[in-house]
């Protein structure tokens, strides 16, 4: 379980976080959706330790996560990022096995292989494309291999930020399909960002609409549309009338 | 008042903005060298940025010396002759070499190479949340893109810097020998002679210190790059310059510890 408590964080005047509550149950894949600039990502590297918030509590299964052995805390994360972040000058099996190669969950060099081989196939990718250096691939193409790399290591808590955007429906439709099912079939905790009320949908068991640097909403998928709160049904069906405003 | 106090004020938050920077930069460097100390160690990366700081940077450094100590012979020969002291070439170009161009030159070189370079990549990196990624993947940016990056320059600077003494010694013996009718084995001997193991310590010293600062300057200002395009450029261009400005002013305090002892 990992839990927010009144998360509050600053950059210089921009107040981005104002006491942040949130509650995401072990197993469970929450989505946090929100206009850009409400600081999604913000609570999402707050969580990771990657920005440091300026007062609040976060716990993973209640246990501070500012405290305690960080590498062993980092060990049960995955996280896919918005452009891939991969490593321009490792080639693909090397960016998947990125964890394998070095630290605590270092193995054999061969077996590490494999284990990235295997990864890019389970997100669709051929063995061929393991050599390749991060720039030869597509943008679609980096992103699956931003998700064998964030599958890896098997972690328990994966964290998805943007995972369709810059992609074609299709393949942001591609995207969602094997993030729901990696999740599903690893039994992980998933923390997922977006706009795209598709990937919502494809998703999500529990969505949170940050707002005004608050949870403004939160609740299963199922109720989402129901809700009745003004602002979630205006990020819902995208309109420019609403208490959102528009030009921000 | 205003227009009194305006400039007064300006000069003190600058100050104060130059002595945090000093600050930031002293931390850093402190971080950089305990993680140089510490396991774990990354010797892929430390080989390759052996590579890239040493061995690709020899055909720069090469140049560079062969040119100033051709052009360094002439100066002295041409100066030299305004009091009948032509003589004085081989000796003139061997200190001017070893205890003063070869490091300068190789630094500034190091600093035009490697600094840009070392910043425009880390920039890079942090602007597409590939610092991000090291460290969510358990690995610490210091250790894994700084430390290697220090540490090779440490040790090839000094190599470099050698090798860009004997190289411009032999710029201006070649000069001096085809151009200015200097016996070749005179000079050669007049050279040797006239050598200190002291301008020796001296010149490898300020190469480790230079490669040390070029290194740390490329990986500072890449760690603390903004974001963008623009954010890279402005980290390049800042890391470029301060390690120019750093060399020199570390030039001159080297020189004069070295003149003390």
């Amino acid at each position: 379980m990992i839990e927010l408590s009144d998360v509050h964080k600053a950059f210089g005047d921009n107040h981005v976080l104002r006491g942040v509550n949130l509650s995401i149950p072990k197993g469970t894949s929450m989505v946090i959706i929100g206009g850009s600039g409400t600081g999604k990502s913000v609570a999402l590297k707050c969580i990771l330790g990657l920005i440091r918030p300026d007062s609040g509590l976060i716990t993973l299964d209640g246990k501070d996560v500012t405290k305690g052995d960080r590498d062993a805390f980092l060990a049960r994360f995955g996280m896919l990022f918005q452009g891939g972040a991969l490593f321009d000058s490792l080639p693909v099996w090397q960016n998947v096995a990125f964890r394998l190669l070095r630290g605590s969950l270092k193995r054999p060099k061969d077996e590490a292989r494999e284990i990235a081989i295997e990864k890019l196939r389970r997100v669709g990718l051929t063995p061929d494309q393991a050599d390749k250096l991060p720039a030869e691939l597509s943008g679609g193409m980096q992103k699956r291999v931003g998700l064998a790399r964030a599958i890896a290591a098997e972690p328990e808590i994966i964290f998805f930020d943007e995972p369709t955007t810059g992609l074609d429906p299709i393949m942001s439709g591609v995207i969602n399909e094997l993030i729901r099912e990696i999740v599903v079939e690893m039994g992980a905790t998933a923390m997922t960002i977006t706009h795209d009320m598709t990937s919502v949908r494809a998703i999500a068991d529990n969505v949170a609409m940050l707002h005004g640097g608050k949870i403004r909403w939160t609740g299963p998928v199922a109720e989402m549309d129901a809700s009745g709160d003004p602002y979630l049904e205006q990020f819902i069906t995208g309109s420019a009338d609403g208490p959102i405003e528009a030009v921000r | 008042m205003n227009l009194f106090l305006s400039p007064v004020a300006t000069l003190g938050r600058n100050t104060i903005a130059a002595l945090a920077m000093l600050g930031r930069v002293t931390l850093f460097m402190l971080s950089a060298f305990s993680h140089i100390l510490r396991p774990p160690f990354y010797p892929r990366e430390l080989f390759q940025a052996l590579l890239q700081v040493g061995w690709l940077s020899l055909p720069v450094v090469g140049l560079t010396a062969i040119f100033t100590g051709g052009a360094l012979a002439l100066q002295i020969y041409s100066g030299g002759a305004r009091f009948n002291a032509e003589a004085v070439v081989p000796q003139i170009v061997a200190i001017g070499m070893v205890r003063e161009l070869g490091p300068v030159l190789v630094g500034l070189m190091i600093a035009a190479r490697v600094t840009s370079s070392i910043a425009a990549e880390i920039a890079t990196m942090k602007v597409t949340e590939q610092i991000d990624a090291l460290t969510t993947l358990s690995t610490h940016p210091m250790k894994y893109l700084v430390a290697p990056r220090v540490l090779a320059a440490l040790v090839t600077v000094p190599i470099l810097v050698g090798i860009g003494d004997i190289i411009g010694i032999l710029g201006g013996y070649t000069v001096a020998v085809q151009n200015l009718g200097f016996n070749a084995a005179t000079y050669m001997q007049n050279t040797v002679n006239f050598l200190e193991a002291r301008d020796i310590i001296s010149s490898l010293v300020k190469g480790g210190v230079f490669g040390v600062i070029a290194a740390l300057m490329g990986c500072y200002y890449g760690m603390d790059s903004g974001r963008g395009a623009q954010g890279v450029g402005r980290a390049t261009k800042g890391s470029v310059q301060a390690a120019a400005v750093l060399i020199l002013a570390a030039n001159f305090v080297l020189t004069g510890v070295f003149f003390s002892i």
